[in-house]
């Protein structure tokens, strides 16, 4: 292939919903391995650029190559087949489903036997099956989920719901993942067990790691490098202590400091 | 006492033909959180259907009256079914991103559509329908009575119930549906392909209603293009009556509507309401449900996160 060795590629990215620009000019790239963060204050949209990866949203200008392939406008079950999985703001689990099927709904995307097949189970579906819970079974005991397998979700902790979230995206078998501020409401101890989660999930799946999140603690913690968006547009890109430094980052968090005439 | 017993036996069979177009109703609420107003119009589809295939495949059956009876109900199963799923096809599915007001109006469009058209290719006439099954009532036991139809709507009906459930409790694409209810975006996300989900509810849902309409034609032997209204309605109650999106609920709800709809027919001397107000009953049950329990007796509460 290309000397570019960039999973993912965003370039002059734009969205606008009516008159507004939510995201314009934006270019961006994560290679595998990699462990990224998208910081910026509220509104600066964060969220949207992770919705437009995803295939949520269409981007009204720029390109977005995912290996190399253009992956611009897909359905989001494409984008996910292609290898980027996600997790949301607000947990978003199948609420009323057990949590292994939680995980198989995000497994039965690489069967091979199909939706349909299932309708008429032979044997070749039964060993799927089996395999696929196995499989499912697997994941949620690396994460320590295991022995609560069949319980319906939403009857575990908040911290195993993040948990949880983080497995059913690992069952789409990604080679990028997104996690959108998985700190939001966890205490400072479950703050530092998260950080560790997620180093560990990087390398035992070997995946790129793109995190929007509002704990800088937990961002300059674990990122190798930050990039910076306000008001969509990005302000700056850096290891965590060159952001730090950074005046016009300080200013967009802060405000701007009023100078003398 | 075996009046009552008798007037129930009649009742669930009504109700097992609501339920039937109710699940229709709920299941495509759980995917698509909108009520397809032209579900009663796939079921007088199915009801033409049957009618049709029933003349046709006739010739070919002397004796074979219960195969004739079960190929009619599948063909009309089978037609209904592709209706559904073009329907949603042809006139849902671009609207997939605008506000649900205006796919709910679509649905009344097609409904509309589908009648007039029923009453151009067949006429506004009634038709008769023929008893699929031939006997009269059989006689049962302890003194009650059950026609040949009435047997044939438990069976049937009580075998599609365990398949639906087995469907959505059991196969991939039951989960799929099931995910994709709880959270169309996770599930999305998660790879599941919304469109055929999409697509397989409405044919699912539209061969379930085919097969009430058989019934439901068999029993009362008349059908026109205007058919599917009243029992539609009807439905539609029995599917907020057990909750709306809860397949287990539109059963219910249908079973409940139609022996609360037999008795007071039934019974109307003794309670002193014209039997001419039986279609009144379900509105009735719609009023106060929405009043006290407007989440239905199985359907859950749905606490909208912001």
């Amino acid at each position: 292939m290309s000397e570019s060795k960039s999973l993912l590629e965003l370039s002059g990215v734009g969205i606008r919903f009516g008159g507004l620009v939510a995201v314009s000019g934006f270019d961006f790239s994560i290679s595998t391995g990699e462990l990224v963060g998208l910081i910026g204050p509220n509104g600066a949209g964060k969220t949207t650029v992770f919705n437009i990866i995803t295939g949520v949203y269409a981007p009204s200008e720029g390109a977005v190559r995912f290996s190399g392939s253009s992956i611009n406008g897909l359905a989001p079950n494409k984008i996910t087949a292609f290898g980027i999985a996600r997790t949301f703001q607000n947990i978003r689990l199948f609420s009323s489903l057990s949590v292994v099927d939680n995980v198989r709904t995000a497994l039965n995307l690489h069967l091979q036997t199909g939706m349909f097949g299932a309708l008429w189970r032979g044997r070749k579906f039964r060993e799927e099956e089996h395999r696929v819970r196995i499989e499912a079974l697997e994941l949620l005991e690396i994460f320590g989920l295991a022995k609560m397998a069949d319980a319906p979700c939403r009857s575990l902790s908040y911290g195993d719901q993040r948990r949880l979230e983080i497995v059913r995206a690992l069952a789409t078998r990604p080679r990028l993942l997104l996690l959108d501020e998985p700190a939001a409401g966890m205490n400072p101890t479950e703050k530092v067990e998260l950080m560790k989660l997620i180093r560990f999930t990087q390398e035992r799946f070997g995946l790129a790691v793109l995190l929007v999140e509002h704990d800088m603690k937990v961002v300059m913690g674990i990122c190798q490098r930050i990039a910076v968006l306000e008001y969509g547009r990005k302000i700056a890109e850096g290891t965590p202590s060159e952001i730090q430094k950074n005046q016009r980052v300080i200013a967009a968090y802060l405000g701007e400091e009023v100078v003398d005439a | 006492m075996n009046e009552l017993l008798q007037q129930i036996l009649n009742g669930l069979s009504l109700g097992a033909i609501y339920a039937l177009i109710a699940l229709g109703y709920t299941m495509v609420y759980g995917v698509l959180r909108f009520i397809n107003f032209a579900h009663g119009d796939v079921f007088m589809v199915g009801a033409f259907s049957g009618l049709y295939l029933f003349r046709w495949l006739k010739p070919f059956f002397d004796g074979g009256r219960w195969l004739l009876a079960a190929l009619v109900l599948l063909g009309a199963m089978l037609i209904s079914a592709t209706l559904g799923v073009l329907v949603e096809w042809l006139a849902y599915r671009p609207l997939r991103e605008k506000p649900r007001l205006t796919v709910l109006i679509t649905a009344i469009g097609v409904s509309l559509l589908l009648e007039y058209s029923a009453q151009l290719l067949f006429g506004a006439a009634p038709r008769g329908f023929p008893s699929l099954v031939e006997g009269g009532a059989i006689g049962g036991i302890g003194g009650l009575h059950a026609s040949n139809v009435q047997v044939l709507v438990f069976l049937v009906s009580g075998a599609l119930l365990f398949a639906l459930r087995f469907i959505v409790m059991r196969t991939r694409i039951g989960l799929a549906m099931r995910a994709l209810s709880l959270n169309p975006t996770a599930a999305a996300l998660m790879g599941v392909n919304i469109s055929v989900v999409i697509s397989f509810t409405f044919g699912l849902g539209s061969a379930l209603a085919a097969a009430g309409a058989i019934f439901y034609a068999s029993l009362y032997q008349a059908i026109d293009p205007f058919m599917g209204v009243l029992p539609g309605l009807k439905a539609f109650v029995a599917a907020v009556l057990g909750g709306i999106g809860s397949l287990p609920g539109a059963a219910l709800g249908g079973v409940i509507l139609g022996v609360v709809e037999t008795l007071v027919v039934g019974y109307s001397k003794e309670l002193g309401i014209p039997p001419g107000y039986r279609d009144a009953v379900a509105f009735v049950i719609l009023i106060l449900i929405l009043l006290f329990k407007p989440s239905g007796l199985l359907g859950k509460n749905h606490r909208e996160k912001v």
